[in-house]
C-alpha cells in the first residue's frame, strides 16, 4: 500500500500528569503505508504518545489529526479503534479464558453493538478470515487451546493476530520484541514487514537491533519532544541522540 | 457430554419426582413428601433463580453486585400488591378499596403507582420490569462513569440498603415496616392450599429452567464472549471498538428482571415481603450461594442456592446461633478449597480445562482489593 498524503498528524501535542511532562510540544507525521519506528529512552513520551493517538489519554494541547480530517482528540478508545486503529500493548494482552480462535472472532471486524453479538451466527466469510490469520500467525494447530495456554512469545502473536483481525489501517505497536527469544525477534521484524504491505505501521521499540532489523525511518524521543529523525544510521549519529543515550 | 439441556432436564426431573411422591405416595409412607417439604423446595426455586441472575453478572461480566436482593425484594413487592389487590373485602377493615394498611394509616385513596396491580398480567409484567427499570438508570449511571470493582459493589451495596430505608417509611405506601402479607389467594387459588403450593413449586421450576436456558444462550453466544473479554480486560475490549458499558449495561438489566422473578414466585410462596428483604445480609448471602456452588456456570449457581439454603434451613433448626459462623466458614473454605466451587469438583475431563471460569479466589481479592 503506497498511497500519498497523511496518515497521523501531530502538531503541539502537550500531556502533563501532576507537572510531569509527558509530552511537550510533540509534532510527528506519519505518511500513508508508511512504517516508523519510535525509540527513545524510559519516559521519553513513547506510550503516552500511543495513549494519546488512541483515546486512553487526552492531550492538554495540540492537535492529533487521523486521516486529514478526523480530530481524535474528541473521541474515545472505542470510537478510535473503529475508525481503524489498532493498538498492541507492551505487555501482551489476550483473553486468556478463550480459546485462539475466540479471540481472533472477537476481534474481527465487524458490528460492535451488544444487540449484534447477542445473535451474531459466525458467517463464512469469517471462517474463512480466521483460518487465514491462523495461518499466517502460523496458529493452525493452536486454534482450539485456551490462549492461558501459549507462552508469552505465543500471545504476543496472537495478539498481532487478534490486530490483523481487526483490520486496521494504522497499526501501533508497543515493544512488541520484549521477552522474546532471538529467533522470535526475527520473526516478528519479518511479520511486521509482512503487515506493513498493506497498512501503516507505528513501533515502538527499545531493542537497537531489531530496529536496525526493521529497516525503517526512526523518530527518536526524548523528554515529550521529538529530538531526531531518519534512518537508523542517521539519527544513532545524531550528537544529540548520542548524548541522551550515552549520558544516562 | 453435557450439553444445554442436561440441567434443566435433570432439574426438572427432580420435580417432577418430589411433586409425585407428594401426590402419589400415602402420608404413611417414608418416601412421601410433605407439604412442608414442598415449600421449602418452592423458596430454594426462588432463591436459585436470584442466583442465576447473580451468577450472570458476577460470573460473566465480572461485575460483582451486593445489591442483588433490592432487584429480588422489588419483583416480590410487584407479586405483593397484586396478591393485596386480590384480598379485596376479605381484609381486616373490609374495604375492598383499599388494602387494611392504607385505612390503618387514614388514607382514602389508592396511590397511583398501586394502579394496574389488580391485574395479574400487570403485576406479571411489573416482578420484571420494575427491577429492570431501577437496574438501567442505576446501570447507565454507574457504567458510563466507568464506576467498577469494589467501588461498584459498594454502591451496589449502597442502592439495597437505600431502598430498605425507604420502604420502611408508611409513607411510601408499601406497608412501611410490616410489609405486604396476609395474602388469601392468586388467580382465584388459595394460597394456604397444599395444591396451590404444589403448582407454585412447579412453576418455580419451570421458570428457573427457562431462565437457565436463557442464560446458558447468552452466555454461549458472541455476547457472552465479550462479557468475559471485558472481565478479562476492560481496557482490552475498549481497544477492539467494544463499549464495555453497553454490554455491561444489557447484561445488568436483564439480571435484574430474572432476579425479579425470582422475587416474584418467592413471595407467592412465603406470604409475606417486608423492608428486610432488601437487607444488605440477603444480598451478600446470594453471592455466597453463587460462589459455593460455582462461579460463571448456571447449574453452579442453582447447586449453591439450593445447597446453601437446605444446610440453612437444618442449621436454623439446630444451632441456629451458629448458622452465621457457618455461612462465613463455608465461604472461607470455598475460597480456600474449592476454587471452582462444587461444580468445580464435577467438572473435570478435557472439557473443564477449557471452561472458563474465574477462581473465587480472584473475587475474593476483588473485594479486599
Amino acid at each position: 500500500m503506497r498511497e500519498d498524503g497523511t496518515l497521523l498528524y501531530l502538531d503541539g501535542v502537550s500531556v502533563s500528569f501532576d507537572g510531569f511532562h509527558a509530552l511537550n510540544e510533540l509534532s510527528f507525521v506519519l505518511d500513508s503505508g508508511e512504517m516508523r519506528a519510535v525509540i527513545g529512552p524510559n519516559g521519553a513520551g513513547k506510550t503516552t504518545m500511543m495513549d494519546v493517538i488512541t483515546g486512553r489519554t487526552r492531550p492538554d494541547q495540540g492537535m492529533v489529526i487521523f486521516s486529514e480530517s478526523t480530530d481524535l482528540t474528541r473521541m474515545d478508545e472505542p470510537a478510535i479503534a473503529a475508525l481503524g486503529i489498532g493498538r498492541k500493548f507492551q505487555k501482551p494482552t489476550v483473553f486468556e479464558p478463550h480459546s485462539v480462535r475466540d479471540n481472533l472472532i472477537l476481534a474481527l471486524k465487524s458490528d460492535r453493538s451488544p444487540w449484534f453479538a447477542l445473535f451474531a451466527r459466525e458467517t463464512a466469510a469469517e471462517r474463512a478470515r480466521i483460518e487465514e490469520i491462523l495461518t499466517t500467525i502460523g496458529f493452525a494447530a493452536l486454534r482450539d487451546s485456551p490462549a492461558a495456554a501459549l507462552s508469552h512469545g505465543q500471545k504476543q502473536w496472537l495478539e498481532i493476530g487478534m490486530l490483523l483481525a481487526q483490520d486496521p489501517r494504522l497499526l501501533l505497536v508497543d515493544e512488541p520484541v520484549a521477552g522474546m527469544t532471538d529467533a522470535e525477534t526475527e520473526q516478528t521484524a519479518a511479520l511486521l514487514r509482512e503487515i506493513n504491505r498493506t497498512r501503516s505501521v507505528v513501533v515502538v521499540e527499545h531493542d537497537m537491533a531489531f530496529v536496525r532489523a526493521l529497516g525503517v525511518k526512526v523518530t527518536v524521543l526524548h523528554e515529550g519532544s521529538a529530538i531526531a529523525e531518519g534512518s537508523i544510521d542517521h539519527v544513532s549519529s545524531d550528537p544529540r541522540v548520542i548524548e541522551v543515550y550515552l549520558g544516562r | 457430554m453435557k450439553t444445554a439441556w442436561t440441567t434443566p432436564a435433570l432439574l426438572v426431573a427432580a420435580v417432577a419426582m418430589v411433586a409425585g411422591m407428594n401426590l402419589a405416595v400415602p402420608a404413611s409412607s417414608p418416601l412421601h413428601v410433605s407439604a412442608y417439604v414442598i415449600a421449602l423446595a418452592g423458596k430454594y426455586l426462588s432463591f436459585a433463580i436470584l442466583a442465576l441472575s447473580l451468577d450472570l453478572v458476577w460470573g460473566y461480566a465480572g461485575i460483582l453486585s451486593l445489591g442483588h436482593g433490592a432487584f429480588f425484594a422489588l419483583g416480590g413487592y410487584a407479586m405483593g400488591m397484586h396478591l393485596m389487590r386480590e384480598i379485596g373485602a376479605r381484609g381486616v377493615y373490609g374495604n375492598a378499596r383499599l388494602p387494611d394498611f392504607m385505612v390503618f394509616l387514614g388514607w382514602h385513596d389508592l396511590p397511583w403507582y398501586w394502579a394496574g396491580f389488580d391485574h395479574f398480567a400487570f403485576a406479571a409484567l411489573m416482578a420484571p420490569l420494575a427491577p429492570a427499570l431501577l437496574a438501567f438508570v442505576f446501570g447507565w449511571f454507574a457504567f458510563r462513569a466507568r464506576v467498577s470493582g469494589v467501588y461498584f459493589s459498594i454502591i451496589t451495596q449502597a442502592l439495597t440498603y437505600a431502598l430498605m430505608l425507604a420502604f420502611f417509611r408508611n409513607d411510601m405506601g408499601f406497608g412501611g415496616n410490616n410489609g405486604l402479607t396476609d395474602f388469601k389467594d392468586l388467580l382465584g387459588l388459595p394460597l394456604q392450599a397444599d395444591a396451590t403450593r404444589l403448582l407454585l413449586m412447579v412453576l418455580s421450576a419451570l421458570i428457573l429452567a427457562g431462565a437457565y436456558m436463557l442464560c446458558r444462550a447468552i452466555v454461549s453466544s458472541r455476547f457472552g464472549k465479550v462479557l468475559v473479554a471485558i472481565r478479562e480486560s476492560e481496557a482490552r475490549t475498549r481497544f477492539l471498538a467494544y463499549r464495555p458499558e453497553s454490554y455491561k449495561l444489557l447484561v445488568w438489566v436483564v439480571s435484574a428482571a430474572i432476579a425479579g422473578i425470582g422475587g416474584a414466585l418467592y413471595v407467592a410462596q412465603v406470604g409475606i415481603i417486608n423492608p428486610s428483604e432488601f437487607a444488605p445480609a440477603n444480598s451478600i448471602e446470594a453471592v455466597i450461594w453463587v460462589a459455593v456452588g460455582g462461579r460463571a456456570t448456571p447449574a453452579g449457581a442453582v447447586l449453591g442456592a439450593v445447597l446453601v439454603n437446605l444446610g440453612k434451613t437444618w442449621f436454623t433448626g439446630a444451632l441456629p446461633e451458629a448458622w452465621l459462623y457457618a455461612l462465613g466458614a463455608l465461604f472461607i473454605l470455598t475460597t480456600l478449597f474449592l476454587p471452582r466451587g462444587i461444580i468445580g469438583v464435577f467438572s473435570w475431563g478435557p472439557r473443564s480445562r477449557r471452561r472458563v471460569e474465574p477462581r473465587v479466589s480472584a473475587a475474593a481479592r476483588e473485594v479486599t482489593g
